[in-house]
C-alpha cells in the first residue's frame, strides 16, 4: 500500500513542508543532510508527534484535519536510532512485546520467521545488556517486524555501528527486502547506505522535498546534490552472464556491455546491480589498447557539472543507462568534452549488489 | 513490657498502612509530576515538598484542627454519622500520609522522569496503549524508585514524633507509638525500658536497610 504524507513541520525557526509518497513495495530512502527533518517526518508518520497535515496509508487515514490515529493504533514497525530495547525484558520477551498485543487475525509475519531472517536464534535468552551493538540492532528490527507492520520505518538503523557490523546489518536488511513484501522507509544521511539498500529515493533539503524518484536516476541527476557530492556513484541493472574459472571472474551484462568483476557465487541469469563510483571512472577518446582496466565502455557525454574548483562530474549515456565520471577540470578541457561527444569510459572498480 | 510490645505492634501497623496508602496515592501523583507540562506544576511540587521544611508540630496542629470535631473534615465525618479523627489510629494514618508524602513522591517522580520518553514511545509503536505502557514499561523500569520510596516512607513513619503527638496524643493501644513510648519512659526515668524500645527500633531500621542494600546492590537512598 502506498503511503501518502503531506506534513507541515514547524519548530521554532525550523520549517519543513514534507509532501511525498512512499511506493507500496521496496525500500524508499528518506535522504538528506543532518538537521533536514528526516526523523521528524518519520515520527509524524508513526504518530509519535503531531504536526498539521495528512498521512494516509492506502485507503486508511492516519491523520487529517479531523482525525489523528494514535501511535499504538497505526500499523507501523518503527526502529529507533538507538536500539531502545526494554532493559527489563530478555530478548524473547522484547520480541514478543508487540506480537502479544496484536490480534491473531492480523499476524502475517511469524516470530520464528523474523528470528530466522535476522539470525537471532542463539540470542533469545540473553538480556539486552548482554548484546553487542549489532545484535541489539537486529533484535530491534525483528521486534518491529513481529507486529506485522504495513510499513517498516527505519531511523538511521546503522548509527553507532562499526564498519563490519554496518555491512553485516545491511546484509540482513537486504535479505528482508527480498523476503518480505513490506514497504520500508529508510532514513539516512549516508550516501553509501541508501545507494546499497534503496530502490527509491526521497530527497529532503532546504525545508522541502527536493525530488523523488528511482534510486539509479536520483544518484545521477546533475541538478541534485548526490551526483556532485564526494561519494557520487552510478547503479547499472544487469544479469550474471557467466564465469571465468581460470581468472576467477564473473561476467555481468549491463547497459549493453559485458562487465568482468571478481568472482561471485551467483547463477547465470541472476539479476544484479552494478555499483560504480564516479571517482573510479576515467575517460579516453580512443579505446586504450594496453591497459590493466578490463571494463571499457563506449559512451556519449550527456552533460557536465562543475564539482568544486578543480573537478567536474560528467554524466555519460551508455545505451539505456547512465554512468557518472569524476575527472579534473583540466582533463575535461584537454579532451574537449561537451554534450554529444563520444568517449570511452574505463571503470577501474565495479561492485556487485544482489 | 507488654505496653511496649503493644506500642511496637502499633507502630509497625501504622508504618505498613501508611506506606501502602502512600504508594497507591503517590504513584499517580508522581507520574503526573514527571510527565505533565502544566504551567503551574511548580505549585503542586511546592505543596508536596512542604512537609520537608515544616516543623512537624505545625503540620500536626493544623491536622488536629481539621480532623477534630470542630474542623471541616471531623465535622463532616460526624455529620455523616461517623466519628471525628482526632486521637484515633485513623487520624494517625492521615497525619503520617501527609507527613511522609514527599519521601515517597519524590523518588518515584525522579524514577519516572529518568525513564524518559523513548521506552514509552517504543511501546506505543509496539501497539501498547497509554495504560498498558504505564503498567508494562514505566512501572517495571521505575522499580529502584519504588524500593527507595517504600523504604523511605516506611522508615520515616516509624520515626515520626511531632505529628503523632499532636493529633494522636498518647493512648496506649490506639495512638501510642514507639517514639512516644520512649519519650514517656525517659520522662519517668525508666531508662531500661527506653533502652529496649530505642534499641529495638535501631535494630529494626538497620536490618531493613541491610535487607534492601543486600537485595539491591546498586541501591542509593538519597540519590536513587
Amino acid at each position: 500500500m502506498t503511503l501518502r504524507a503531506d506534513l507541515e513541520i514547524r519548530r521554532g525557526d525550523f520549517r519543513l513542508d514534507a509532501n511525498f509518497s512512499v511506493p507500496g513495495a521496496g525500500v524508499s530512502g528518506l535522504f538528506g543532510p543532518s538537521g533536514a527533518g528526516k526523523t521528524s517526518v518519520l515520527r509524524a508518520i508513526a504518530g509519535l508527534d503531531r504536526h498539521p497535515g495528512v498521512v494516509r496509508l492506502g485507503g486508511t487515514v492516519w491523520q487529517d484535519a479531523e482525525c489523528f490515529v494514535p501511535a499504538h493504533e497505526r500499523a507501523v514497525g518503527y526502529v529507533f536510532q538507538e536500539s531502545s530495547l526494554f532493559p527489563h525484558l530478555d530478548v524473547r520477551a522484547n520480541l514478543e512485546f508487540g506480537l502479544k498485543r496484536l490480534p491473531e487475525a492480523k499476524r502475517r509475519v511469524s516470530l520464528s520467521r523474523a528470528i530466522e531472517l535476522l539470525g537471532l536464534e542463539k540470542l533469545l535468552d540473553r538480556t539486552p545488556a548482554g548484546l553487542s551493538g549489532g545484535e541489539a540492532r537486529r533484535v530491534s528490527i525483528a521486534r518491529a517486524l513481529a507486529v506485522s507492520p504495513a510499513i517498516l520505518l527505519l531511523d538511521e538503523p546503522l548509527t553507532g555501528l562499526d564498519a563490519a557490523r554496518r555491512s553485516e546489518t545491511l546484509s540482513y536488511l537486504d535479505s528482508l527486502r527480498r523476503e518480505l513484501e513490506i514497504p520500508v522507509l529508510y532514513v539516512s544521511h549516508v550516501h553509501d547506505e541508501v545507494a546499497r539498500i534503496a530502490d527509491h529515493l526521497i530527497l529532503l533539503g532546504e525545508g522541502i522535498v527536493q525530488s523523488t524518484g528511482p534510486i539509479d536516476e536520483m544518484l545521477t541527476r546533475l541538478d541534485l546534490p548526490l551526483a556532485t557530492g564526494p561519494d557520487a556513484e552510478s547503479l547499472l541493472q544487469g544479469r550474471v552472464a557467466g564465469h571465468d574459472e581460470r581468472y576467477d571472474l564473473t561476467f555481468v551484462d549491463a547497459a549493453g556491455c559485458r562487465f568482468a568483476v571478481p568472482h561471485r557465487e551467483l547463477a547465470d541469469g541472476t539479476p544484479v546491480r552494478l555499483r560504480i563510483a564516479a571517482r573510479d571512472v576515467s575517460l579516453t577518446l580512443q579505446p586504450a589498447t594496453e591497459t590493466s582496466i578490463l571494463n571499457v565502455l563506449p559512451a556519449t557525454v550527456e552533460a557536465l557539472a562543475n564539482t568544486g574548483a578543480a573537478e567536474v562530474t560528467v554524466r555519460l549515456r551508455i545505451g539505456e543507462e547512465v554512468l557518472l565520471a569524476r575527472i579534473t577540470r583540466k582533463s575535461a578541457d584537454l579532451l574537449a568534452l561537451e554534450s554529444g561527444k563520444p568517449v570511452f569510459a574505463q571503470a577501474k572498480s565495479v561492485a556487485v549488489l544482489t | 513490657m507488654n505496653a511496649d510490645l503493644t506500642a511496637l505492634t502499633l507502630t509497625l501497623q501504622l508504618a505498613v498502612v501508611s506506606t501502602a496508602i502512600l504508594l497507591v496515592l503517590g504513584t499517580p501523583l508522581a507520574w503526573w509530576l514527571a510527565t505533565s507540562n502544566w504551567r503551574f506544576k511548580f505549585l503542586v511540587e511546592a505543596l508536596v515538598a512542604l512537609p520537608l521544611v515544616l516543623p512537624p508540630t505545625v503540620l500536626g496542629f493544623y491536622l488536629l484542627v481539621a480532623l477534630g470535631p470542630a474542623g471541616p473534615v471531623g465535622s463532616l465525618l460526624e455529620a455523616l454519622g461517623g466519628r471525628h479523627l482526632a486521637f484515633t489510629f485513623s487520624g494517625l494514618v492521615v497525619g503520617s500520609v501527609v507527613y511522609s508524602l514527599p519521601f515517597v513522591v519524590q523518588p518515584l517522580a525522579d524514577a519516572f522522569a529518568r525513564i524518559g520518553q523513548r521506552p514509552l514511545e517504543v511501546a506505543a509503536t509496539l501497539r501498547a496503549g497509554p495504560l498498558d505502557r504505564f503498567f508494562s514499561v514505566a512501572l517495571p523500569l521505575a522499580r529502584p524508585g519504588f524500593i527507595t520510596a517504600t523504604v523511605l516512607g516506611f522508615a520515616h513513619t516509624l520515626g515520626e514524633f511531632g505529628v503523632v503527638l499532636m493529633i494522636g496524643g498518647n493512648i496506649p493501644g490506639e495512638t501510642q507509638v514507639v517514639s512516644i513510648a520512649i519519650y514517656d519512659h525517659v520522662e519517668s526515668l525508666r531508662y531500661t525500658n527506653a533502652h529496649w524500645l530505642a534499641g529495638g527500633l535501631l535494630a529494626l531500621s538497620f536490618l531493613l536497610l541491610v535487607g534492601v542494600y543486600a537485595v539491591n546492590r546498586r541501591f542509593r537512598l538519597l540519590h536513587p
